[in-house]
């Protein structure tokens, strides 16, 4: 019964959320949606890093790389073919996939699967890695799908990048794949195999003795993580209207990174909310890099530059006060939701007391 | 009674250290069997190499599944072994410390539920169904094992008698045939041992297990063990029912050390 409930509400919230997206598509400003489409796309790659780093407790930072395919896939498929030839102008396209054109929806799930392949090939030496050693493979791997696709100049037109993807912002669109994606993740996530993915975070030696195959599951998780950041790097090419080599740099991963370790390893709602703050919060501290006069006298470190400053600062404290983030390994239910629209105060001191 | 697991002159070489030397083991269905030796004697080696844990250097592990049939286990895989009907507690206790329970306990479920990934993620009703019955299982054994009222905690914040307690139970819901006990009772207090005592023996009985287990409280070892394998230095010094071990010479030197004068 209670599970019915939080269906339905569920499904009324996503409801309420298309129709704020139709309003923010229709209505509002193109920097606003703007803003909006891309803290949903980092909510998508946001969440996908977190099923490998939070839920299955494998550090991964391989995720730059995955988006990579996406984003190529993406690009190399919706160019309209008679562009083509103005795009890879240097080399031409090679003539396997010169002909092919899909439609984007068709290309984000090709970019997908291409990257949970990839995952799969990459996930057999490295998962037998642990911590800071899968860290840094996961990592070298993402730089080798960059190189890669910098030098296979006939496919992805090397370092020049691909232009003239036909752009994808509309708010609608993109809303509804980060909702199928927090909807899958999340049952994902509360069925047994989620479990599984828990229980290898918490434990390895035990989950296995309680009969669960520690390679192939990882590297389950891993092909989950990489086929959604496949798919939230599509959308990103798709944003952006261009894909380039120098968009998928390492240090990429770490604004992921950032999200969920500010949202909460092992938190879906942490995700979002982390996705929401980091992309929202940089742009709305912009007005630390804009000069600054107060009473006629000009404040002196107001300058470009300074609002990544104030946001490591942020960062820092967060994470000195914070240690597990915001959310932790919770989750904003709406069973607590509830327990907290009835008794604001009295929700936090239990929590307190309980903790 | 036949025998559901044999081990035929096991021996595990760290370098140059033997840990364990020809370990002949033979347990039979429904008894209870107890290890037991000073400190690095070589116990969890033992139990180690039948769980898959490590290879063994030398020797073979057979298991009789449950259709009598007889299995080289020797070096498979510790969740393949928990397929087969083995599952084990640790010395340290490794529960999911952050986890539930529940969820503890309903993890261990994972390996019966037969469902295909997607099918999972997807929670079609085939997975569903198996999801369910799996539910119904954990509260029935959550609540003969008297755990149903705490399936909110997070297992870290149990005391420590019942994180012992969750630990035999998580085992337990992997329906074994086999359960191996790596010092259930250490650290208990005496009533917490009791306790214990009764609890192995209620749970063989009811679910019809085979009961292999590592112990030092000697108190309950001579209490529920049918028999004991002694182990020093690696070798199997003496074997056979309490009342022989007790008055066995060797397990004596053993424990106590040789009387240089006499």
């Amino acid at each position: 019964m209670k599970n019915k409930r939080d269906l339905i509400l569920s499904a009324i919230l996503l409801i309420v959320l298309f129709c704020v997206s139709w309003f923010v598509n229709g209505e509002l400003d193109s920097y606003i949606r703007r803003i909006v489409n891309l803290c949903l796309i980092y909510a998508i790659i946001g969440l996908s890093m977190n099923v490998t780093n939070g839920f299955t407790g494998q550090f991964s930072l391989g995720q730059a790389g995955f988006m990579a395919i996406g984003a190529y896939t993406v690009g190399i498929f919706t160019v309209p073919v008679e562009l083509r030839a103005n795009v890879f102008y240097a080399v031409p396209m090679n003539p396997l996939i010169a002909g092919i054109q899909m439609p984007v929806w068709l290309a984000l799930i090709v970019g997908g699967l291409l990257a949970a392949l990839v995952a799969f090939l990459i996930g057999t030496p490295v998962l037998r890695l642990r911590g800071d050693y899968l860290a840094i493979a996961t990592l070298g791997f993402s730089e080798i799908i960059r190189i890669c696709i910098t030098n296979a100049s006939s496919f992805t037109n090397g370092a020049l990048g691909i232009k003239d993807i036909p752009p994808l912002n509309d708010v609608r669109y993109i809303f509804v794949v980060t909702a199928i994606t927090f909807a899958f993740i999340a049952a994902l996530i509360n069925s047994s195999y989620g479990r599984a993915f828990k229980a290898i975070r918490e434990d390895e030696i035990a989950a296995e003795a309680m009969g669960i195959n520690l390679y192939k599951h990882k590297c389950l998780a891993f092909m989950i993580s990489a086929f959604f950041a496949g798919i939230g790097g599509g959308l990103y090419g798709a944003l952006l209207g261009t894909v380039d080599p120098k968009n998928f740099l390492f240090t990429l991963t770490y604004n992921f990174l950032l999200i969920i370790v500010l949202g909460g390893m092992g938190s879906i709602t942490g995700s979002m909310l982390g996705a929401v703050i980091v992309t929202a919060g940089l742009e709305y501290l912009r007005i630390f890099d804009e000069p600054l006069e107060i009473f006629g006298t000009m404040i002196p470190l107001f300058r470009p530059g300074l609002r990544m400053v104030m946001f490591s600062a942020l960062l820092m404290a967060c994470v000195l006060f914070w240690r597990h983030g915001i959310m932790g390994t919770r989750e904003i239910t709406w069973s607590k939701l509830i327990a907290f629209c009835k008794n604001p105060l009295g929700f936090f001191k239990r929590k307190g007391a309980s903790q | 009674m036949s025998s559901i697991l044999k081990t035929n002159a096991v021996t595990m070489q760290f370098g140059g250290v033997t840990a364990v030397n020809n370990l002949e083991l033979e347990i039979n269905e429904h008894e209870i069997v107890a290890l037991i030796g000073p400190n690095g004697a070589g116990k969890t080696t033992a139990f180690n190499m039948i769980t898959g844990v490590y290879t063994p250097t030398k020797g073979t592990v057979v298991y009789t599944d449950k259709n009598g049939k007889e299995c080289d286990i020797t070096g498979m895989k510790l969740s393949e072994i928990a397929k087969i009907g083995i599952a084990r507690t640790f010395q340290n206790i490794r529960l999911f410390k952050d986890l539930t329970v529940y969820e503890n306990v309903i993890i261990a479920k994972h390996l019966h539920i037969k469902s295909d990934f997607m099918s999972a993620a997807l929670h079609l009703p085939w997975y569903n169904a198996e999801q369910s019955k799996a539910e119904i299982e954990v509260e029935a054994l959550l609540r003969k094992v008297d755990l149903w009222d705490m399936r909110e905690e997070k297992a870290s914040s149990l005391p420590y008698g019942k994180q012992r307690r969750l630990e035999i139970v998580r085992a337990l819901a992997t329906e074994p045939r086999l359960l191996l006990l790596d010092e259930p009772a250490a650290g208990m207090n005496p009533k917490e041992t009791e306790e214990l005592t009764s609890f192995i023996k209620e749970i063989r009985d009811e679910y019809n297990l085979t009961i292999f287990m590592i112990e030092h409280h000697m108190g309950l070892v001579m209490e529920i063990s049918d028999r004991i394998y002694v182990l020093d230095f690696g070798e199997t010094i003496a074997k056979g029912i309490p009342s022989e071990i007790q008055n066995n010479q060797r397990v004596i030197e053993a424990y106590l050390g040789v009387d240089e004068d006499a």
